[in-house]
């Protein structure tokens, strides 16, 4: 296999670069309604990336749905009520969501797996219905409405950019969703990234070489939390107004939908699966109301008789020859 | 809060609670073999409640065996979802569990493609008035549920004592290489737990038809406090499930009363959360999920 210098093959950099002149020029080549989509899509990433990092330590929670709503909601929130311009509510609100997680996740590092799951969703719910209660922050059903529009400077500054035009908004997430990417990828590398998936290998070995699981849990949840914030706040400013509904259980399911078809043993699963899942998306816009039947038999399929998901199906193809022409070598 | 309000409010409760425990129930007996965590649950449920729609609305069959009828209806959905989805995912809790959450998907869609999804089936009530006791009322088709539940619960229990393959069902929930060293077949106890936990959900959709709104997306709220239930009774016991139902009832009732119901689905959760925080058994629960 070919390898530049950064430990990439040539494999690599050519589709790369294929989707990164097509994200450039996206603005130009698709409709306004498209690139709305395609902004809504970037978001998606984030979030499904930040999920499959929280899975490396086999941990599934049901509420990264929610901690990205305590990011919306924060910037909703801090961006209406006291006024903060983005570039201080943006970080702010991921800090915020990152309280938040670690007030979930210390009482959920007792758990493990499928009491993880569901305690992960109990938590999820009471914050779901403390925003349905509270009018006062919230705005109880009806949710935080005419969030300002996000902008830098003022209109007449040489370096003013209004970010309620499309395509400006458009390059804005694409720059983040990037950065997320890269941070992502550099975190999933490290020394801690291998901590996380050997506490999924086997976390009583983890222990006794010195891990300390529990805080590394903790530490998972956080930092995935940063990153669901981060895409929270991010829709908060595209769609202006946020309640509870945009939060439920549903949503939740999807994203599984993403992470699960995608497969998460690998960076790329997430991605291909996010990207495949919504393209189906797109394309079933017309068969509207069947579309939860079409995804409900994608995730019955791919946990039932394909699980690794979409990211494995070239290693088995690979295995599946080797074995047809390994046989034939020995006869 | 006046004398007779508490009284009301505990009747109430006792309904309420009797419901929980008749959906949990089945929740925990299929956990208790092999691990079976069903998301869908709540649409078996649904699934019950549209049965009794159809032979009870349409088709004019009188109520209690419209409701008869539900059980073995929706224990062959639940077979069914052991066959497809359970049975290939043995031993991978999360997955059947995701996977059924795809399986409350379709049946949610194809049903309401069937009856459609806005409006709201009405079923008439079939046995109308109410029965007062110490100046409160109590609706009768609301009463009716506790002695439905006492039956039910109380079959449930004569079969997992006395009948050879209740024995069976316990022996592969307690220790399932021991249960299989004796000549249990785990697949025909994983198909009885399916069947069992399918009937009393359908059961349990069947009697609230005529109380609550029959729609296709009716079965969520039961089936996530079913799962509280569950949790906090202890995953795989089902005495735990009914003594945690009855909490949960309680519970559900008196914040309702006194604060409102948002309230009170907030201070179930929490219950549950520090059930788990301290408990991670559950109040009766011997395993560790």
């Amino acid at each position: 296999m070919l390898k530049s210098s950064s430990g990439f093959s040539i494999q690599f950099w050519l589709p790369v670069s294929a989707i990164f002149v097509f994200l450039g020029m996206a603005p130009q080549i698709v409709s306004a309604y498209r690139l709305e989509l395609l902004t809504i899509f970037l978001i998606n990433v984030i979030l499904a990336q930040s999920y499959r990092l929280m899975t490396t330590t086999g941990d599934w929670t049901l509420c990264h749905y929610i901690l990205m709503g305590v990011g919306a909601y924060a910037t909703g929130i801090l961006a209406k009520k006291f006024g903060i311009p983005f570039y201080m509510a943006m970080p702010l609100a991921a800090m915020i969501t990152v309280g938040v997680s670690f007030l979930f996740a210390v009482p959920l590092s007792r758990t493990i797996g499928f009491a993880f799951f569901i305690a992960s969703f109990a938590l999820g719910e009471f914050v779901r219905h403390v925003w349905l209660k509270f009018h006062n922050p919230f705005g109880g059903a009806r949710g935080v409405n005419g969030i300002p529009k996000l902008e830098i400077g003022q209109s007449g500054d040489w370096y003013f950019i209004d970010f309620w035009e499309p395509t400006n908004f458009y390059f804005f997430t694409l720059i983040f969703t990037v950065v997320v990417l890269v941070i992502l990828y550099r975190i999933d590398r490290s020394r801690i990234g291998n901590a996380w998936k050997a506490i999924y290998a086997d976390s009583e070995l983890c222990e006794s070489i010195g891990i300390n699981v529990a805080r590394a849990r903790i530490m998972v949840f956080c930092v995935a939390g940063f990153f669901a914030g981060i895409a929270g706040s991010l829709m908060a400013y595209l769609i202006g107004s946020i309640d509870p509904h945009n939060f439920e259980m549903v949503e939740m399911v999807y994203l599984i939908i993403w992470v699960v078809v995608g497969g998460v043993k690998t960076f790329w699963g997430a991605l291909i699966g996010v990207i495949s899942m919504s393209l189906v998306f797109e394309l079933t816009r017309p068969l509207e109301e069947w579309r939860p039947l079409l995804f409900g038999v994608i995730l019955i399929v791919f946990l039932v008789y394909m699980p690794g998901g979409l990211e494995t199906i070239i290693p088995r193809f690979k295995s599946f020859f080797v074995d047809l022409f390994g046989k034939k070598e020995i006869s | 809060m006046g004398i007779e309000t508490l009284i009301q409010s505990f009747a109430n409760a006792l309904v309420l609670g009797s419901i929980y425990a008749m959906v949990a129930v089945g929740l925990a007996l299929a956990f208790g073999v092999m691990q079976m965590a069903n998301f869908a649950h709540g649409e078996l449920f649904m699934a019950g409640a549209y049965v009794v729609y159809v032979l009870y609305s349409l088709v004019g069959l009188p109520f209690f065996i419209a409701v008869i009828a539900a059980f073995p209806i929706v224990a062959m959905l639940g077979v069914l979802f052991e066959r497809a989805i359970f049975r290939p995912t043995r031993g991978n809790v999360l997955a059947g569990f995701m996977a059924t959450a795809g399986a409350s998907f379709i049946m949610q869609v194809l049903v309401g493609q069937q009856w459609g999804v806005g409006l709201m089936r009405s079923v008439p009530v079939p046995y109308k008035g109410s029965a007062e006791f110490l100046g409160v009322a109590v609706s009768w088709q609301r009463l009716a549920i506790i002695p439905a539940t006492i039956i039910m619960v109380g079959g449930l229990w004569f079969f997992l004592k006395k009948i050879k393959a209740g024995k069976a069902l316990r022996a592969c929930a307690q220790d399932t290489e021991a249960a299989v060293l004796q000549g249990i077949s785990i697949n025909k106890m994983t198909v009885l737990a399916m069947f069992l936990s399918g009937g009393f959900a359908g059961v349990g959709g069947a009697l609230m038809a005529p109380i609550i709104p029959v729609t296709p997306y009716m079965g969520h709220v039961y089936a996530v406090t079913a799962f509280i239930v569950v949790i906090v009774g202890g995953m795989a016991s089902i005495e735990g499930a009914v003594l945690a139902a009855f909490i949960l009832g309680f519970i559900h009732t008196f914040v309702s009363t006194l604060y409102d119901s948002v309230t009170a689905t907030m201070v179930g959760v929490l219950f549950m959360a520090v059930v788990l925080i301290v408990k991670p058994t559950g109040l009766l629960g011997h395993v560790k999920v």
